[in-house]
C-alpha cells in the first residue's frame, strides 16, 4: 500500500504499524517524534498505531537551531 | 547571583545560547561548555529517510542542560502548534520557544499570531517562551495568557545589529514588572550588546548566531557568559545617572601652585 513518509510517496506492507516503520528506517534508537494523519503520537502509541493506505506520516527530531 | 527562575525552574545562568549554525556537533559542545548556559534551544525537523545522520542528542548532556525547542521555520499559528506537540511528544521536554514568522526575509515575528498560538499552547500546559517584537502592548498580551517569559528581539534574527531601540526594551522591562523574565533574543552581535541588555533591564539574553559564527566560537561562549553577568551585576549595583555637568574625581582643594586656601 502506499503512504505518504516526509512528503514522499513509498510503498509499506500491509498492515506495518508506526513501529514497523521506524524499524524500517533505523529509526527506533532515535528519540523521533512522529504525526500521523496530523495528529501528534505518543512514544507508546507507535506499536499499536496500523498504517492505512493513503496515511500521511512525519517523522520528526531534533537539530540544531536558535 | 540572584537565580533566574521560570516557571519554577532555577537557573545559575542568565545566558541561554541556541545549537544552530556551528561547524560541527563537537564544536557547538563545546561552546555550551564554554558558555555556562543551562537553557539550550534545539529546532524540530524532519529525519532524512536517504541518509542516516548523527543526532545533537549525543551532543548535549541532559542532565546537564534544559532543553528548549523552538518552533522556527513556522509561518503561522497552526504550524507553530503542531511543531510545539511533535517536539513535546519526544519526550524530552514540555517547554517550547515560539517562533510564529511569516516572512523568511525579514524574520521578523507575526505578533498577533504567536498571541493566539500562545493562548492555544499554555492552555494545553505548555511552558511558553515566545519570541517577540520589541512592542510593550504585545508583551502585555503575551502576559495576559500566560507566558513563562517574553523574549523581544534586539534585532532582527542573524543581522548582530545589537540593540536596535533601548527605550523599547526598558519599556517592555516596566510592562514586565517582574512577573516574568524579560529574555533579550536574536541580533546579538558582541558581548557589549549582551551586557547593554541586561544594564537595560533583561533577566536573560539568548545567543547563537553572534557565539556559533565568531571566528572563535569557544572564545565567544565564554565573552558572552562574562558580559552577561557583568550586565546584570551593573544593573543590580545601580549605574549613576547621566550629568550634562562634569565633576572631578580628585579632590579640589590641596592643588600645588595655587593660593593657600584653608583648610577645612
Amino acid at each position: 500500500m502506499q503512504v505518504t513518509v516526509n512528503g514522499k510517496s513509498m510503498d509499506v506492507p500491509d498492515g506495518l504499524t508506526v513501529e514497523g516503520l521506524l524499524v524500517q528506517f533505523n529509526l527506533v534508537e532515535e528519540r523521533v517524534a512522529v504525526e500521523h494523519n496530523q495528529r501528534v503520537l505518543d512514544r507508546g502509541a507507535f506499536a499499536e498505531t496500523v498504517l492505512a493506505s493513503g496515511d500521511v506520516i512525519e517523522v520528526v527530531r531534533f537539530v540544531g537551531g536558535g | 547571583m540572584e537565580q533566574l527562575t521560570i516557571a519554577g525552574k532555577s537557573f545559575r545562568s542568565r545566558l541561554m545560547v541556541g545549537t544552530g549554525k556551528y561547524a560541527s556537533l563537537a564544536q557547538m559542545r563545546e561552546a555550551l561548555a564554554a558558555s555556562n548556559a543551562e537553557i539550550v534551544t534545539v529546532a524540530v525537523r524532519r529525519v532524512n529517510l536517504d541518509a542516516r545522520e548523527e543526532s545533537i542528542l549525543s551532543y548535549i548532556d541532559l542532565n546537564q542542560y534544559t532543553l528548549l525547542p523552538n518552533t522556527a521555520g513556522c509561518h503561522t499559528a497552526e504550524e507553530a502548534i503542531r511543531t510545539a506537540r511533535l517536539a513535546r511528544a519526544a519526550g524530552l521536554s514540555n517547554w517550547v520557544k515560539l517562533e510564529v514568522i511569516p516572512n523568511d526575509g525579514t524574520l521578523l515575528p507575526d505578533p498577533i499570531a504567536t498571541v493566539e498560538a500562545a493562548e492555544q499552547l499554555v492552555k494545553e500546559g505548555f511552558v511558553v517562551l515566545p519570541y517577540t517584537t520589541d512592542d510593550h502592548t504585545v508583551a502585555r498580551r503575551l502576559l495576559d495568557v500566560g507566558c513563562a517569559t517574553i523574549m523581544p528581539f534586539a534585532s532582527a534574527i542573524g543581522t548582530g545589529q545589537g540593540l536596535e531601540s533601548l527605550d523599547r526594551i526598558a519599556r517592555i522591562v516596566d510592562v514586565v514588572a517582574g512577573r516574568v523574565p524579560v529574555v533579550v533574543d536574536a541580533g546579538i552581535g558582541a558581548p557589549s550588546d549582551a551586557a547593554l541588555a541586561m544594564e537595560t533591564g533583561a533577566d536573560a539574553v539568548l545567543v547563537n548566531t553572534a557565539i556559533a559564527k565568531a571566528k572563535d566560537p569557544i572564545a565567544m561562549a565564554r565573552a558572552m557568559a562574562m558580559a552577561v553577568e557583568a550586565g546584570w551585576l551593573g544593573r543590580q549595583a545601580g549605574r549613576i545617572p547621566r550629568s550634562a555637568v562634569a565633576s572631578p574625581s580628585s579632590p579640589e582643594i590641596g592643588r600645588i601652585g595655587s593660593e593657600a586656601a584653608a583648610h577645612p
